[in-house]
């Protein structure tokens, strides 16, 4: 029921406070009323019609990095 | 590599997944016994079974479910009272698709739709509106089920519908919030947890700071979790080392989504749209200021204050554990039921019928095992 989808923002309406997204190579119209003004090439998290928030790729980067981090500790003792 | 397809790369999954191995093992000798894991999200349900992972761990740690899937919540008494307003003369029913299938004590929406109720699914309340002002002749009464993700969108569609002077829309709020829901479950003696995996979703909206009293009150480790398979093995790969470290904070694993505080708008129209109300959720009974009702200024948008259907007292199903289920007492092969009387073509209880519901996901991705584990 909270799913929802990341989808990239291919065309700004300020006007009335919508945008259109492409999820998986599909197009739809979708409110951005929740998540104020947004930019074309940005990644917007998608809801019953609704932008729920913005994804931030720069922290999505960051998670990325730690798990490298993470990964790169050897445990004594490890299976894999 | 598009940066977003790096968060679904197997080797790293696998290198991760041999982390928690490890940490388990210890977490369990720690313990003695394996650590006990709750998600509350049904999105995380499904995320957990298609992977497998709860196989993948068997025996190293345990991983629960618990009341995250807003359909599986909803009591009897609302679902008989969704069917109700479609019986109602000149009533269409607008939902979304999870809830049609859901048996309340005597039929379902979609048993009264071959009765010839008019039941429509919508992709978004907006949608639903639309509809409303194509078809002034119909009163269309939306099915506001969801969590704190869901509500705004369904305040909007009220904002929408008083904007568009459409007069034929109502919603029925069984909206709730999990705040609420999590301080009952950890207030439950009989709960023996280790840690939270935690919705990303809601949190986009309540933040994660929502959720610092199951740190502060209850001493509780939990992690706000994505929805990739490798977001969830990094949960619990932060749950086990508060768990060896023998501490308790609320970590942000979603800060791609997820911010300190959430999403301000959204929590304003809540604010503006609804008032906190005692509810009852299936398994638990009523917990206080869970429920989102109609603040008095939207009561003509209310369809339970405009129509007050009539409901009898809800007949509860022999046999369906779903109720304890949802509280993390068993996992769906412990029911009876499971995969012999209760199927998704046959479900005897909401939790088989969502997509989101744990036994409808067991029963999809996670069945051989069950029928195994039986024999
Ligand atoms: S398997 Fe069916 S009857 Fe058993 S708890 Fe799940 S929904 Fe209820």
């Amino acid at each position: 029921m909270c799913l929802g989808i990341p989808g990239l923002v291919v065309e700004v309406k300020p006007e009335s406070d919508r945008a259109v997204i492409e999820i998986f190579g599909v197009q739809r119209e979708i409110s951005t009323f929740l998540v104020g003004e947004v930019q074309t090439g940005e990644y917007l998290i998608v809801h019953t019609g609704y932008a729920i928030e913005k994804l931030d790729v720069e922290e999505a980067k960051i998670r990325l990095k730690l798990w490298e981090e993470i990964l790169k500790d050897a445990y004594p003792g490890q299976v894999s | 590599m598009h940066i977003l397809d790096r968060f679904r790369d197997a080797e790293t999954g696998r290198a991760l997944l041999g982390r928690v191995f490890v940490l388990a093992e210890r977490a369990r000798e720690k313990l003695g016994r394996p650590p006990v894991f709750m998600e509350v999200c049904g999105t995380h349900t499904v995320a957990i079974s298609r992977a497998g992972l709860r196989s993948l761990l068997d025996g190293k740690l345990e991983l629960r479910s618990g009341p995250g899937c807003p359909v599986c919540v909803t009591d009897y008494g609302d679902i008989d009272t969704m069917v109700a307003f479609g019986r109602l003369p000149g009533v269409t029913v607008g939902t979304f698709g999870d809830m049609v299938r859901v048996p309340g004590s005597t039929t379902s929406l979609e048993e009264e739709k071959a009765r010839g109720a008019d039941v429509r699914v919508f992709y978004s309340p907006a949608d639903a509106v639309q509809w409303a002002e194509a078809n002034p002749g119909r009163q269309m009464v939306f099915l506001g089920v969801g969590f704190e993700t869901t509500a705004p969108a369904i305040a909007l569609s009220v904002a929408q519908a008083q904007a568009q002077g459409v007069k034929n829309y109502s919603v029925f709020s069984a909206n709730k919030v999990v705040p609420p829901a999590l301080h009952a479950l950890l207030a439950d003696p009989e709960l023996r947890l280790d840690g939270f995996i935690l919705p990303g979703h809601v949190s986009a909206i309540i933040g994660r700071r929502a959720y610092d009293f199951i740190a502060d009150q209850y001493g509780l480790p939990s992690v706000i979790s994505g929805f990739e398979t490798l977001d969830i093995l990094d949960a619990l790969y932060h749950l086990l080392q508060q768990v060896l470290a023998g501490e308790a904070r609320v970590v942000n694993g979603y800060t791609r989504v997820v911010r300190e505080e959430g999403n301000p708008r959204a929590q304003a129209l809540l604010k503006q749209f609804f008032d906190p109300t005692d509810v009852s959720w299936r398994g638990f009974g009523v917990i206080p200021d869970s429920g989102l009702q109609w603040k008095p200024e939207y009561r003509a948008f209310d369809a339970a204050a405009r129509f007050a259907p009539e409901v009898a007292e809800p007949r509860i199903p022999q046999g369906c554990r779903c109720g304890d289920l949802l509280k993390g007492k068993l996992t769906p092969r412990e029911c009876k039921l499971f995969a012999t009387a209760c199927t998704p073509t046959h479900p005897v209880g909401p939790c088989m019928v969502s997509s989101e519901g744990a036994c409808a996901a067991f029963y999809q991705y996670e069945r051989r095992g069950a029928v195994g584990a039986r024999e």
